[in-house]
């Protein structure tokens, strides 16, 4: 048994095993995204160190912001940003299974339990949620920014 | 539709070969026939030196796992069909060490399960009160999780296991949620520090290929994510109200 054993085939992970299913390279691309993430806060702290700083260093900041190689990478942050959210909202339903109570149940249209498959909240419903609710915060943000701007 | 089909199957003979090779064998081609129709015609009409591992042929035993043009399937419900002309690609389950031909070690995953208590777990027992009853409601909570049939597909899909062997795995944690989530088990607790350590829930990076291989709908990537969100409540809660009861 023991022989048998030591000569076992260890099968090796290739090294570019993420590149062999569609999957597996959104994976990567979504770990990627992090670093993304990192350099959008590290921007934003620059930006408010900036504007901290008084007219002329916030005027600095902007003529730095607006070079080609600034522009270019924060459209990629963005793209990878967005990909980021994306992704994350989609898996909120798959960590909550919220049970609508038994009493609501009951006082609810029959056509309404129907859609609920043991009285669980849908997984799309979870996930619109997250869009209403961000939506929301970025009004809210937008009507600050424009307001100040005015 | 031609009357055969190839089968491209891995060979590993440890005690005359230094690394796998690759067979081919014509096997007639049925409608009905699944790729364990075809490896049990090549074992019976062709060569009776292969091995592999099956028994129930209707996808309940788990023990016919095999990687089938790429994929971690159930060998007894892959119809030859789905790849005609061919030819098929039948190769021993990914991310395991291959004992022989197809057949792999899972020896790995038989030491982890026992470590999340896979059974019902009562800290006061009493006999004279009789059955434990539970509602339909109450069962319905962990059904889907006791689905799963230890076929090992989803670890074979699973590309953090491939690459960091001590992950606990999507199958061990799916039954232990299958357990937490029972009305009468008390083995929660218990099955906390497994779980939460960093090779447990954690590990878990969340690719999603376990569920999408798993051929039973047990879902195992969302079993783990549900714990994560457990564990990180209770962390919270620790921290929140440190004098509480856990």
């Amino acid at each position: 048994m023991t022989a048998t054993r030591a000569r076992a085939y260890r099968q090796a992970v290739p090294r570019l095993w993420w590149l062999r299913r569609r999957s597996y390279l959104l994976f990567m691309l979504r770990e990627l995204s992090c670093v993304f993430v990192a350099w959008a806060v590290l921007f934003l702290l620059l930006l408010l160190k900036a504007v901290g700083n008084g007219h002329v260093d916030y005027q600095r900041f902007l003529d730095w912001a607006a070079k080609p190689w600034v522009i270019a990478v924060n459209v990629l942050a963005l793209a990878f940003l967005v990909f980021h959210s994306v992704t994350w909202f989609n898996l909120a339903p798959k960590a909550m299974v919220v049970r609508v109570p038994k009493q609501m149940l009951a006082l609810a249209p029959k056509a309404i339990v129907r859609r609920l498959p043991e009285g669980r909240v849908p997984g799309w419903l979870i996930v619109a949620q997250n869009y209403v609710a961000w939506v929301f915060v970025a009004a809210i943000v937008a009507g600050l920014v424009m307001r100040s701007g005015s | 539709m031609a009357d055969t089909i190839t089968l491209l199957v891995t060979r590993y003979r440890p005690d005359t070969e230094a690394e796998p090779t690759v067979a081919e064998y014509e096997v007639p081609l049925r409608k009905d026939w699944a790729v364990l129709d075809g490896l049990n015609h090549v074992k019976d009409q062709l060569d009776g030196t292969l091995s592999y591992r099956w028994s129930c042929r209707m996808g309940i035993c788990g023990s016919c796992g095999m990687t089938v043009n790429g994929e971690p399937r159930l060998s007894c419900a892959t119809f030859l069909t789905e790849f005609a002309p061919g030819p098929v690609r039948v190769e021993p389950l990914a991310n395991f060490p291959i004992v022989r031909d197809l057949v792999v070690d899972i020896d790995d995953f038989l030491r982890k399960l026992p470590t999340v208590k896979p059974w019902i777990v009562r800290h006061v027992d009493w006999v004279e009160d009789g059955e434990y009853l539970q509602t339909p409601d109450e069962q319905s909570a962990y059904q889907q999780y006791s689905m799963c049939i230890n076929c090992m597909l989803c670890y074979s899909a699973c590309p953090v296991y491939g690459v960091d062997p001590d992950f606990l795995g999507p199958a061990a944690i799916a039954l232990a949620q299958r357990y937490n989530l029972d009305s009468r088990d008390h083995g929660a607790a218990d099955r906390l520090d497994v779980l939460v350590h960093p090779e447990g829930v954690w590990g878990c990076t969340f690719v999603g290929e376990c569920t999408r291989a798993c051929p039973k709908g047990v879902d195992p990537a969302g079993a783990i994510q549900r714990y994560k969100l457990t564990a990180a409540m209770r962390s919270v809660r620790a921290l929140l109200l440190p004098w509480g009861a856990r």
